[in-house]
């Protein structure tokens, strides 16, 4: 346990993708099975104990330590797992430390009764790491910022594996992963599990670029919308359903009303949106479905659940991406015919002559849940990854707001000693309010300049964080990029941007030129 | 029933100043300019120029002087260790705190009562200052920096262990350690050359001044070099030691990609540590954490214990538990988050 308490500590603290890497490649290839193969299932949520709930080791500490004390401190560390990790009353010595595989076997085994003074004991005997690496354990969730996505990448890099065949295999296997592992050591096989309904790695599309076109030739090119929702993966298959995302994760348990839905024998590529009668939602709503571990009836009904067909991958154990894209596209059209089911429809073709008729179309799309268009050559087969050539995405362009610059930011690691991180707004009665973030978008040597521009003109600063002059006459106006504006209550403006980025400084402009917030508010959905 | 006709505010008492001793007429620490201080550490929130008479150890005076220039008073009174000082009809005498070179409780007699003023204090051992000695008194005044239980200050030579463990995995890059100017960067010099750690270790202008210092004072640091006359890739894979608000500056642009490092009690916190962008959080700190405080005032068993500077609630609220008269004194002036020196 004190092996993986360290690993899920420097995680916490390190700041880059290639750190993170690094840190959990070094823990497979230092720690033996099973041990690592359960901290590689605590990194990709592939734990849930469900007689261990976080009221639980609530309880536990109250027990163990004065109310006030307890209070007060919870007051100033603010996190629950943190305060409880650091109050325990430790008695090094009185328990042997035990090992990761003893502890997630131990949970699995143990009846409700006999928890809490089996939890009680492993608290006893480690130290304040390792309680609270046990207690984000138990209780899910570790948000130590690993992706499950990042941890396979660690295994794959490991052991010079392909990552689409690790994903490929993903659902079939089950921790410790101990034939995982021997593949990736180079002493085993690659695991060939029996399943069902396996996730097929999918297909991803460059962005076009203005050059592109030159070489291209419309009539090659089928084109369809690009929805702004999750893309997925639906299979069923001999009595198994199941709902994928893009990376592979199962979201089969989050969506039951779609997975009522799938009553085929397929596999289908597509977009997940909530739709109410025919027309699709704003993301916003998607999002209140996502990421959930059970879901109410009441969210079932408000924000139901569907999917846009692009693509049909396996049809009554056919494979049939080896087909080119034309006849996938008939097979997929019959097939969605024959499902005759609300909640999976087509995503339409777009008709077009020339590429200039696809720019127009692009930019005035047919819905506002519309981020852009896709471009697919007719004859391109189904292939994994990223392929350049096929297929290409074409956005729509972003919209773009004159912003002034609020308050800055310094970075992280390598930009720690830079203001990288900005908080912009607009005009609202004779007033800047926040309207979005952006840390990205901008050149080192750009950097530089709003680097010295925060510091030559900082009002006041909390800590990491510095308010910048924005005066009518004596501010940094940004022009800000972004996809799409959804309501919120988070932000005292009411609005939040998607993706949001700076797409040029305006040296140029005086602050009271910059945008109302009136400009703005246009753009919401209704 | 030697106390029956005195209470203990006849003997000191807080007032916007700092702590007030009527039969001395003396300040303890005070934060403005008074006519006669006692000063028990040299931080700059305890030791402030201007007084009309300043008693305090060898060591503090020399930090003071380096600070503010020889003349920061006009009457320096050097007080040994357990050497008693007659001030009006007060005795002072100063034990040590452990907090950092030089560093004292001021214990004052008067009228058959003693009042011992702990400063910030520690009870562990660092190789660059004398180590605290309890001292038997009727009220004891406490620092309360730490005073939350979630504070647990580990071994400090396993997190030093930490640093120099970094330089290995990363030899290419520098660690910079964050660390306040007077005593912590001070200590952990020590504790890396305890540890065996003999490579130069290379000083912002900041923490190179009070080396400096502690080496005339007797304080041995090793092999110490200017960052500002290094070139960037003699640092790699070395120790460099700045104040903590180097870490995110400018400054820290000169040094070969640096792992930020940043040792103060407040790095128990993850968030704390996250929200400065630290790296490597090492919990060392110069202050007593939540056992040294209560298990000191368990062995001092005054009959009251008065609450400074930091998280008094929690630290009187136990003392009740404990059977223990404790009261907050709300001083102000003082850093109550510890500050950088935490």
């Amino acid at each position: 346990m004190n092996r993986f308490a360290a690993l899920l500590d420097r995680l916490a603290y390190a700041s880059g993708r290639n750190d993170k890497l690094a840190l959990i490649k070094d823990h497979f290839a230092t720690v033996s099975d099973p041990d690592r193969g359960y901290a590689l299932a605590a990194l990709t949520g592939g734990l849930d104990f469900k007689h261990a709930k976080p009221a639980l080791i609530r309880g536990l500490v109250e027990e163990r330590t004065d109310p006030v004390l307890f209070r007060l401190s919870y007051d100033y560390v603010g996190d629950m797992a943190e305060t409880i990790s650091l109050l325990w009353p430790a008695k090094h010595g009185v328990n042997r430390v035990p090992e990761l595989t003893e502890i997630v076997e131990t949970l699995r085994e143990t009846s409700k009764s006999d928890m809490p003074g089996l939890i009680a004991g492993w608290l006893d005997a480690l130290d304040e790491n390792g309680r609270w690496a046990l207690i984000k354990l138990i209780t899910g969730g570790l948000r130590i910022g690993v992706s499950s996505r990042l941890a396979k990448t660690a295994l794959a890099q490991y052991g010079d594996l392909d990552l689409k065949e690790v994903e490929e295999i993903w659902h079939g296997l089950e921790a410790p992963y101990i034939d995982l592992f021997a593949w990736a050591d180079g002493t085993g096989p690659r695991p060939e599990p029996d399943i069902a309904a396996p996730f097929r790695p999918v297909m991803l599309a460059h962005p076009v670029e203005d050059a592109d076109f030159a070489k291209l030739s419309p009539a090659d090119f089928r084109a369809e919308w690009k929805w702004d929702g999750v893309r997925v993966q639906a299979v069923a298959a001999g009595g198994e359903r199941r709902l994928y995302s893009r990376t592979g994760e199962d979201m089969t348990g989050t969506f039951p009303d779609l997975i009522e839905a799938m009553n085929f024998d397929a596999a289908i590529d597509g977009e997940l949106l909530v739709v109410r009668d025919g027309q699709v939602a704003p993301f916003g709503d998607l999002q209140k479905r996502l990421n959930r571990k059970t879901t109410s009836k009441k969210l079932l009904n408000e924000f139901p659940a569907a999917i846009r067909a692009y693509d049909l991958l396996f049809e009554s154990g056919e494979d049939l991406r080896i087909l080119p894209f034309d006849e996938r596209r008939k097979r997929l059209e019959n097939w969605v015919e024959r499902l005759n089911h609300p909640r999976i429809s087509l995503s339409p073709l777009i008709d077009f002559q020339s590429f200039d008729d696809l720019d127009r179309i692009r930019n005035d799309p047919a819905a506002q849940s519309i981020e852009g268009v896709m471009l697919k050559r007719g004859d391109s087969v189904y292939e994994a990854g990223r392929p350049k050539g096929p297929w290409f995405k074409w956005k729509r362009d972003p919209y773009l707001v004159d912003a002034v610059l609020l308050y800055a930011q310094r970075g992280h690691g390598k930009r720690s000693s830079f203001y990288s991180d900005y908080t912009f707004g607009v005009w609202r009665d004779g007033e800047l309010v926040p309207v979005g973030k952006a840390y990205f978008g901008f050149t080192d040597a750009e950097l530089k300049q709003i680097d010295k521009f925060v510091r030559d003109n900082t009002e006041d600063s909390f800590g990491p964080v510095r308010q910048v002059t924005h005066e009518p006459d004596h501010g940094l106006v940004f022009e800000v990029a972004f996809e799409g504006l959804n309501r919120s209550t988070r932000h005292k403006s009411g609005l939040a941007m998607r993706f949001p980025r700076i797409h040029r400084i305006r040296w140029d402009k005086p602050p009271h030129e910059a945008d109302k917030i009136e400009a703005l508010e246009s753009l919401l959905p209704a | 029933m030697k106390r029956v006709m005195v209470t203990f505010s006849d003997i000191l008492m807080p007032t916007k100043a700092g702590l007030y001793c009527p039969p001395g007429d003396f300040y303890i620490d005070p934060t403005r300019q008074v006519d006669r201080a006692v000063v028990t550490h040299g931080h700059a929130d305890h030791a402030r120029a201007g007084h009309g008479a300043v008693l305090a150890t060898r060591q503090t005076l020399a930090i003071m002087g380096s600070r503010y220039g020889a003349n920061f008073t006009p009457a320096q009174q050097t007080a040994a260790l357990g050497e008693r000082h007659k001030i009006g009809d007060a005795t002072v005498w100063l034990a040590p705190a452990g907090h950092v070179l030089g560093s004292a409780q001021a214990v004052i007699e008067a009228k058959g009562v003693r009042i011992v003023v702990s400063g910030d204090y520690k009870r562990r051992r660092d190789p660059t200052c004398a180590r605290f000695e309890p001292v038997p008194c009727d009220v004891f005044v406490t620092e309360a920096t730490f005073a939350l239980p979630v504070f647990r200050h580990p071994d400090d030579t396993g997190e030093v262990a930490k640093a120099l463990h970094m330089l290995e995995v990363f030899p290419e890059r520098c660690v910079l350690l964050g660390a306040y100017s007077l005593g912590k960067a001070q200590r952990l010099i020590g504790l890396a050359r305890e540890a065996g750690h003999d490579a130069p270790i290379y000083l912002h202008g900041a923490v190179e001044k009070l080396c400096t210092l502690y080496e005339t004072l007797g304080v041995r640091l090793g092999d110490l070099r200017p960052v500002m006359k290094a070139e960037k890739d003699e640092m790699r894979g070395h120790l460099i030691v700045a104040p903590p608000q180097s870490l995110n500056d400018k400054w820290s642009r000169r040094l070969p990609d640096p792992v930020a490092a940043f040792a103060s009690g407040w790095m128990r916190v993850r968030a704390r540590a996250r929200q400065r962008g630290v790296e490597l959080p090492l919990i060392i700190s110069d202050h007593a954490d939540w056992d040294e405080l209560t298990t000191t005032i368990e062995e001092l068993r005054p009959e009251e214990v008065w609450v400074t500077h930091g998280r008094e609630d929690a630290l009187v609220h136990w003392a009740g538990t404990q059977g223990i008269n404790a009261r907050p004194l709300s001083l102000v002036g003082y850093d109550e988050e510890g500050g950088d020196h935490g």
